[in-house]
């Protein structure tokens, strides 16, 4: 690892001012921009981390639905949005292993974007809000392709705000060396529709799957998708699994999560 | 360089680190502990897991000034004060919960983590916990004895030995 300047800022305000040098960047639990800056793929000259940002922490019901602040681990949101939220809990609680949820953030797997992270098919099937230090941004317009977002230079995660559905389960068919998703399915049920979300699967990261949003937003069980089939055209493909693989696996944790949260 | 302060198994230490310095790295080489293990050093493997205000985190995948002031916990914290070996180190012994010994430092205080969570996991809580944790000696059913055996439950029945 090349060596920085490490800054630890109490505040919102004193971390964007020190964000605003271009040879900045933000650190958040470290779990992703770590090992890659001990691979060289990474070299700030700065690193700012969010971790000491008070401001930036928490699990809270608000305006609309629940509220996590970007710096939250894994583990807290597993613990305290049990009670408002259970699948968005357990999708945390999923994540990694226990030392990975203990550091490892919410705002830094989406800004993160890794194509088989799991948060952001929570975030996109919820339809939920990513506000940052400049603006508020919808989920459809936050992700635009795997490692890639709607953030500028310089802009950060301030907080996640979720709608909380009627109904919701994510089913993660775990890579069992990367403990990623090969693919998982966030399927959320609101008084006036379906969204589900895909992660792990695409070449262009997050999707939602539309065709069986159709199918679920008039019969919500997992018999709906049963005779829908998914292009594997622009699926993933690597040594883990072909295209058709993951496509089928769209439909078929779909399902799954269909059933659990119809418990 | 700066100065880095902070308590490491109940004991006030500073010493001067870069910024990029891990935890790991902290531990082994600023204050000369080395019984926390790097494996993998990308995360992966659970070698060197600590406690960090008595959360587990892989110690090669924090940064040092990134945990400044914390209540760091290591493998030579879970002894006892008369240094005879801890409940979980006594179990480890016990039930052959290790052949090598280089996964064990983790092993330990991921376990000693679940059991201050959960004082009496399951065996496939145990199993599920250790997800992070890799052993490329004993198969784990016996580092899964040990942690059951740890937290007081009977273990008689448990086959693998
Ligand atoms: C062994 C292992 C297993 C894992 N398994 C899973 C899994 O099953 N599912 C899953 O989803 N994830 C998994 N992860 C990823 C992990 O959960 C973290 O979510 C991920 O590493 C990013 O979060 P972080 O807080 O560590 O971010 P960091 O590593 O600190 O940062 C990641 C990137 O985001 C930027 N960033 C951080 N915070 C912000 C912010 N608030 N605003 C703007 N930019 C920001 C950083 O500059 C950096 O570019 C795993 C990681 C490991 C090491
Ligand atoms: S050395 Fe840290 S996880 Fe392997
Ligand atoms: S005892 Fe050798 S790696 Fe676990």
């Amino acid at each position: 690892m090349h060596n920085f300047d490490f800054v630890k800022p109490s505040t919102i305000a004193e971390a964007v001012k020190a964000l605003s040098d271009g040879d900045a960047q933000a650190l958040s639990g470290g779990q992703t921009l770590l090992p890659s800056m001990k691979q060289r793929l990474a070299a700030p000259g700065t690193l700012v981390s969010l971790t000491g940002i008070a401001e930036m922490k928490g699990v809270c019901k608000g305006d609309g639905g629940l509220h996590i602040g970007a710096a939250t681990p894994h583990a807290v949101v597993a613990r305290e949005a049990a009670a408002h939220y259970p699948a968005l809990a357990a999708l945390a609680g999923g994540i990694g292993d226990p030392a990975v949820r203990s550091r490892g953030t919410i705002g830094g797997s989406i800004a993160n974007n890794d194509p088989a992270a799991c948060y952001p098919a929570a975030v996109l099937a919820s339809g939920a809000t990513v506000v940052t230090n400049k603006r508020q941004i919808a989920a459809d317009d936050y992700f635009q392709g795997m490692f890639t977002t709607a953030l500028e230079e310089g802009e950060i995660v301030i907080e996640v705000r979720f709608p909380i559905p009627q109904k919701a389960a994510y089913v993660k068919f775990n890579q069992p060396a990367s403990r990623f998703a090969l693919t998982g399915v966030f399927v959320a049920k609101f008084g006036d529709g379906v969204r589900v979300a895909v992660t792990g699967a695409s070449n262009n990261g997050v999707f939602r799957w539309t065709e069986g949003e159709k199918a679920l937003s008039s019969s919500f069980s997992a018999d709906a998708v049963k005779g829908l089939s998914v292009d594997p055209a622009e699926m993933i493909s690597d040594l883990h699994g072909t295209p058709e693989y993951r496509a089928h696996l769209v439909k078929v944790l779909t399902g799954r999560a269909v059933a659990q949260a119809n418990g | 360089m700066a100065k880095l302060t902070m308590t490491v198994n109940g004991k006030t230490v500073s010493a001067e680190a870069e910024g990029r310095t891990l935890l790991s790295s902290f531990l082994r080489e600023g204050l000369g502990m080395t019984g926390t293990h790097v494996g993998c050093d990308t995360s992966q493997c659970g070698a060197c897991v600590v406690h960090v205000d008595g959360q587990a985190v892989k110690s090669c995948t924090v940064l040092a000034h990134d945990v400044a002031g914390a209540d760091v916990r290591t493998i030579e914290g879970m002894a006892n004060p008369d240094g005879s070996l801890g409940k979980i180190q006594q179990a480890f012994q016990d039930h052959h919960g290790l052949q090598c010994g280089f996964c064990t430092p983790g092993m330990v205080m991921s376990a000693a983590a679940l059991l201050a969570e959960n004082p009496k996991p399951t065996e496939a809580e145990v199993r599920h916990h250790l997800e992070g944790n890799i052993c490329r000696c004993t198969g784990y059913h016996n580092i899964v004895k040990a942690v059951l055996a740890a937290s007081g439950q009977d273990v008689s029945k448990i086959a693998a030995e």
